[in-house]
Order: C-alpha cells, then sequence, then structure tokens
C-alpha cells in the first residue's frame, strides 16, 4: 500500500517535471470530454424545454392545417389558401365524440403602437376557448366573451413581452394601443409561458377574438387552421382520425383523393421533434467522442516517447529494486493521472462552454450528470487503454540494456 | 600464471574468514549471448567465492567477461548455466520480480556514469531503493539523510546531480548503494568519468565503508592503479578467470591523498 501511494507520488512528480507537455496531452482529452459534455448538454436542454412544452400546452391538444391542394394541375404550397371555415371547426366540436373544445385560428402579424412605443408581433384570433385549448389563462384583466366575437370588437390580450415592450411595467389593462392605425382596447394581460421547444418566444403574441382579425384586419373569410383539445391524451388518436373522417366528408373528398388538411397531434409533433433533436444530439456526441479518442491517442502516443525517453531512469528503477510490475503501474499511473486531470477540467470547461452558450445564443442547455459520470469515466478508461501499452514496454525493459541506454 | 584457484585456498589467500558462509557462491557460470546467428559465448565456466568484508577487484581487458560476471552477481540477469548463492540463497533459478527483490534487498550498484536521475535532488535519489522496499516516507528521508552524511555530502542533500561535481555526484550513488544495507556493493568502473584526484577520493569512501562497516565490495576496473586499493583482484580473460590474488602492495586512500599536493581550488 505504502508503495502503491508512493509510486503514484512518483507519477505525479514525473508529469510536474515536463508541465508543458503534460498540459498539452491533456488538451486532447479536455476538449474531448468538454466537447461531449457540451454538446449532450444543448441536446439535452432541447429536449428538456420540449417535454416541457408538451406538459405545459397540454399534451391533448391536435391542430388542422389545410393542406397543399391542386389548381389547374400546379400544387400549391401548403397553407397558401384554406379550405378550413369556421363552420369545419364547430362541427369538428359537436360531431367528433373524443373531441371536447375546437377554435377556428386566425392569423396576422402587424406593428402595434401605444403612444411613442412600437412592437413588430403577431396577433392570433381565437374564440372564447382559447385558455381550454391552450392551458394559457389570463393573468390580468379578464379574457374576451362570446359577444366581443360574434360583434368582432376590437378587443386583445397581450402576451407579457408585448406588454412589457409596449407598457415596460404599466398596466395595460383598459389602455388604448393601434394596431394598422385602429383603436383596439387592452383587456387582459396573459401569464408568462417562456421559450416553445424550437427556442420562439410564445409570449410575444397578441390574443383577440378570430372574427375581428378576419374581418377588421385580414378582410377573409376561411380560417388559418383549427385548433381542437381532445377529452384526454389517450382520445388523441381517436380524435384524429374522426377529424379527418369528418373534415373529408364535408370537403366532399371521394375515396382516391386524399386529404386537402392535416391532422396533427402535439404529442407526435414533440415526439418527432424530439427524435430529431435526439439523432442530432447522437451525432454531435459522437463527433465529440471522436475527438476523445484522438486524445487518448495523443495520450498513448506520448506515453511511449515518454517510456523511450526515459529508459535510462527506468532501468536505474529497475537497478535499485523496482520489479516490472512497479514500473508498469508507475506509467499506467501517469497515462491515467492524465486523462483524469484531463476529464475534470474537460468537464468545467463543457459545462463552461455550454453556460456560455445559452447565455449567448439563448439556447436551453441541460448539464447531465449522466453525461459528466459517463464523459469522466471514458476518460478514464481511455488513460487506462493508452497506458497499458506503453507501461507494459516499459515493465518489459531488460535493466541491463536500459542502463546502457544514451 | 597461476592457475584456476579452488575456493579453499582463495580464502587463506586473502584473509577472509574461511570459516564463514561465503557472501556469493559462484560455481561454473557459463553465459551465452544469441545475436541472430551468431552465438557469444561471454563467460566460460566461472567459480570463486567472496566472503564478508572482503574488496575484490576484477580486471581485465574489454570482452574479457567481467562486465557480464558483475551483472550476473548483481542479480541484473541470469546465467546461462551454473549456480549463484548469493547470502546462501540460490539466485539462479529466480523470476525477474525475485531478482528485482534481490536486487532491491542484498545489492547496491555504483555505475561509471553514476546514473543518478536527473533534476531529482541528491536525497531523492538516495531513498529510490526504499521507495521499492516499501518503507515509510519519513524513514525513508532519515535514512538517506544518513547515508549521505556518510560520504560527506550532508550539506547537500538538496542539490539536484547538475549543481554537483562528478565526484559528487558518484558520492550520492555511493548513498544510494548503501541506503538498504546490502550485503555486496558492486563498483562498475566507479571511477573511470573522474580525474584522479576524486578517483583516489572515492577510494578513500570504498576502503573506510570496506574497513569500518565491514561492507563487502566488488569493484570491476580495468585500471591497476585503482585494483591496488582492493584487497584481492580476479583477473578475467575471454571468459575465464586467469588469475586470483591477494594485492601485494595495497594503496591505502588516506596516505596517498595526503602525499599529493594540496587540491586546487
Amino acid at each position: 500500500m505504502i508503495l502503491l501511494l508512493t509510486i503514484i507520488r512518483v507519477a505525479f512528480k514525473a508529469l510536474s517535471r515536463n508541465k508543458m507537455r503534460s498540459i498539452l496531452t491533456m488538451l486532447g482529452i479536455i476538449i474531448g470530454v468538454g466537447a461531449v459534455i457540451a454538446m449532450v448538454s444543448i441536446g439535452q436542454g432541447a429536449q428538456q424545454t420540449i417535454s416541457a412544452q408538451i406538459a405545459s400546452a397540454g399534451s391533448n391538444m391536435l391542430f388542422v392545417t389545410p393542406g397543399s391542394f391542386t389548381s389547374g394541375g400546379v400544387r400549391m404550397g401548403l397553407g397558401t389558401t384554406s379550405h378550413l371555415t369556421v363552420e369545419d371547426a364547430l362541427a369538428v366540436e359537436r360531431e367528433c365524440p373524443a373531441v371536447k373544445y375546437a377554435s377556428p385560428l386566425v392569423r396576422a402579424s402587424s406593428s402595434v403602437v401605444y403612444g411613442n412605443q412600437n412592437w413588430f408581433t403577431n396577433i392570433q384570433g381565437y374564440d372564447t376557448r382559447f385558455p381550454q385549448i391552450r392551458l394559457w389563462e389570463v393573468e390580468k384583466g379578464t379574457f374576451f366573451t362570446d359577444q366581443d366575437v360574434t360583434t368582432a370588437q376590437r378587443v386583445c390580450i397581450l402576451g407579457k413581452t408585448v406588454s412589457d415592450n409596449l407598457f415596460a411595467g404599466a398596466d395595460p389593462v383598459g389602455q388604448e394601443i393601434r394596431i394598422r392605425n385602429m383603436p383596439w382596447r387592452v383587456i387582459g394581460v396573459l401569464q408568462a409561458k417562456g421559450q416553445s421547444g424550437m427556442g420562439q418566444d410564445q409570449d410575444d403574441t397578441i390574443i383577440a377574438p378570430y372574427t375581428t382579425v378576419q374581418k377588421k384586419m385580414l378582410g377573409i373569410v376561411f380560417i388559418n387552421s383549427i385548433m381542437v383539445s381532445a377529452v384526454s391524451q389517450e382520445a388523441s388518436a381517436t380524435a384524429q382520425a374522426e377529424i379527418t373522417d369528418l373534415l373529408r366528408q364535408r370537403h366532399h373528398i371521394t375515396r382516391s383523393e386524399d386529404d386537402d388538411f392535416q391532422v396533427r397531434n402535439l404529442a407526435d409533433m414533440a415526439e418527432l421533434a424530439n427524435n430529431s433533436n435526439q439523432v442530432m444530439t447522437l451525432l454531435l456526441a459522437s463527433i465529440a467522442f471522436v475527438s476523445l479518442i484522438v486524445g487518448g491517442i495523443g495520450v498513448m502516443n506520448i506515453m511511449l516517447v515518454s517510456v523511450t525517453e526515459r529508459t535510462r531512469e527506468i532501468g536505474i528503477r529497475m537497478a535499485v529494486g523496482a520489479t516490472g510490475g512497479d514500473v508498469q503501474f508507475q506509467f499506467l499511473t501517469e497515462a491515467i493521472v492524465l486523462a483524469i486531470f484531463g476529464g475534470v477540467l474537460g468537464i468545467i470547461i463543457g459545462s463552461a462552454a455550454s453556460k456560455i452558450i445559452s447565455d449567448s445564443l439563448g439556447w436551453p442547455t441541460l448539464i447531465s450528470t449522466t453525461a459528466i459520470g459517463a464523459a469522466f469515466s471514458f476518460a478514464a478508461i481511455i488513460g487506462i487503454a493508452a497506458g497499458w501499452y506503453p507501461a507494459r514496454k516499459a515493465s518489459r525493459l531488460d535493466p541491463i540494456e536500459a542502463l546502457r541506454y544514451e | 600464471m597461476e592457475s584456476l584457484q579452488s575456493p579453499a585456498t582463495t580464502n587463506l589467500k586473502t584473509g577472509a574468514d574461511p570459516n564463514g558462509v561465503p557472501v556469493i557462491k559462484v560455481e561454473n557460470f557459463h553465459k551465452i549471448y544469441e545475436m541472430g546467428d551468431t552465438r557469444v559465448h561471454a563467460l566460460r565456466g566461472i567459480s570463486l567465492e567472496i566472503y564478508r568484508g572482503e574488496f575484490v577487484a576484477i580486471m581485465g581487458a574489454s570482452g574479457s567477461g567481467k562486465s557480464t560476471f558483475m551483472n550476473l552477481v548483481g542479480c541484473l540477469d541470469t546465467p546461462s548455466e551454473g549456480t549463484y548463492l548469493l547470502d546462501n540463497t540460490n539466485v539462479a533459478l529466480l523470476s525477474r520480480t525475485e531478482l528485482a527483490r534481490i536486487r532491491n534487498q542484498h545489492v547496491g550498484f555504483v555505475f561509471q556514469g553514476f546514473n543518478l536521475l536527473n533534476r531529482t535532488s541528491a536525497w531523492e535519489n538516495v531513498e529510490l531503493p526504499l521507495i521499492y522496499a516499501a518503507m515509510r516516507a519519513k524513514e525513508r528521508h532519515k535514512l538517506s539523510r544518513t547515508a549521505l552524511q556518510k560520504v560527506g555530502l550532508g550539506e547537500r542533500i538538496d542539490h539536484i546531480p547538475s549543481q554537483l561535481s562528478g565526484g559528487q555526484q558518484q558520492r550520492v550513488a555511493i548513498a544510494r548503494a548503501l541506503v538498504n544495507h546490502p550485503s555486496i556493493l558492486l563498483a562498475d568502473e566507479p571511477t573511470g568519468n573522474l580525474d584522479s584526484r576524486t578517483s583516489i577520493e572515492i577510494m578513500q569512501i570504498f576502503q573506510e565503508l570496506n574497513e569500518k562497516e565491514e561492507l563487502t565490495i566488488v569493484l570491476v576496473t580495468h585500471e591497476p592503479d585503482i585494483a591496488d586499493y582492493a584487497k584481492r583482484i580476479i583477473y578475467f580473460r575471454d571468459g575465464h578467470v586467469t588469475r586470483d590474488e591477494k594485492v601485494q602492495k595495497r594503496r591505502l586512500a588516506a596516505d596517498v591523498l595526503a602525499s599529493l599536493p594540496p587540491a586546487e581550488e
């Protein structure tokens, strides 16, 4: 035991005698581990945000968007125009048993003015089911009424970001703002919801009656999509099927024709996003992993050089009684110390890097202990693997030859 | 030229205790190196005994087999044939690891090129054998300091080799060889890299250790002057012992040094 501890100290001394070389050797491991930590933390951060998103948006949410449609033989892009109508939305809620709520959604974007402040944002037109479908309540003031919807009143509810930017902390409820040169009355402010899984600020929005957006802003009669809430998360798939059947029937689509709309389910969307995210994380992590292996090869290379360079030292140690095992242990320890120190520094640098990334680019990151544990133990394993062969080589030197080595 | 001596006569000639157990008892040593197709027969049947308290010089031209013999006696290598009792233990058949233990406990080496670790202080060099004897740091430090004091370097224990003269470096090496209280001290051309005055100083240390501590010393040299500081000389040629005799006119390093003009600084 004393022998092992002393040899570990000898190994430390040997490394500190060659500081520059030790640091450069560690650099490979540092970069490898750091990259793995940073990449995985970015990936996991995105995943966690998406999961939180599903939970907050309600995992039983679905939405119907217009599909591509053919006009004179030319397939138009998605969403260029819409076959979806307000009646479709009402029918979905009325006729599909698995659907609890359905609301039309009409989107517009415009600059919004209050006093000398202005802000460019998007305006989403819903009916009064918005809070139930989006699981998003009004924090201050009230939501608009069915009366407001039928009479297309110019009333609106501000997202937190819009409220902060136009009113700078003052209470917007009851104030009048101007959208496209028309006065709108602010009747409420939404709860803050934060970033979406795609990194968008969800609070940068204004909610208004869909009728007002249709008639007073856009001058259209169709709607952009139908937002639906199924009775439960399990009922999402049933709801999806029921909506598809109903809309095909309502749009007179024959059996041979494709749907002119798409029904999507938030949970599926999130899963899709999550999957692609996972693939991305895995890809980045494996590139980082390769650099970790390259770092390991660097350690091995330096250890081999070191064994050759220190042949005489090995001879001296053997002459005074070091066994092959003692010499092997010393060199193995040196390699492991390099790898572990590199690993620890890599963890620190990787964590710092992911913090900097999340602060400067606004990407969500999550430093996972699993990634830290895995990167660290892998660095240690690389140390052992990279040190094994050089250490073995050192232990097998012939003491007489080693002593004569110039 | 005298013929091969039997061990019994050797004892009588050198004045070592004939009733004691020899520290080194070598019988019929052969060593053959195979280098590709050629076989080099370095030792061709060496038998001899060395007793406690002896100071033996081994002489011979290069290629005479004296270095090979030294490596075998020092347990750095094993003979192709023959037996070797070191402190009554048969070491000819031991494994590499066991040989390392024997070197650690029973043998002290002093080399021509000093073979100290660079950038390592004198006391850290001296404590090296103690590390592999698994001794505690405190004890190691104490013993290495004592050993350095014994060779007159008590003031320089923190110096690194490059801060020391050749003679001082060789003293550090001697301290390292002594620190484990070995049964034998093997010195391979220890004065080969030193000027004549320093050489005599090193021989003085050897003579003192031999007299005061009854340390058994085996010295390999090709310089007759240096061999005359020993008590017994064994001549090697072509892998055989050609002569084995007591030194007739033994030189005493203390007297020689006294007769020299004072050292120039």
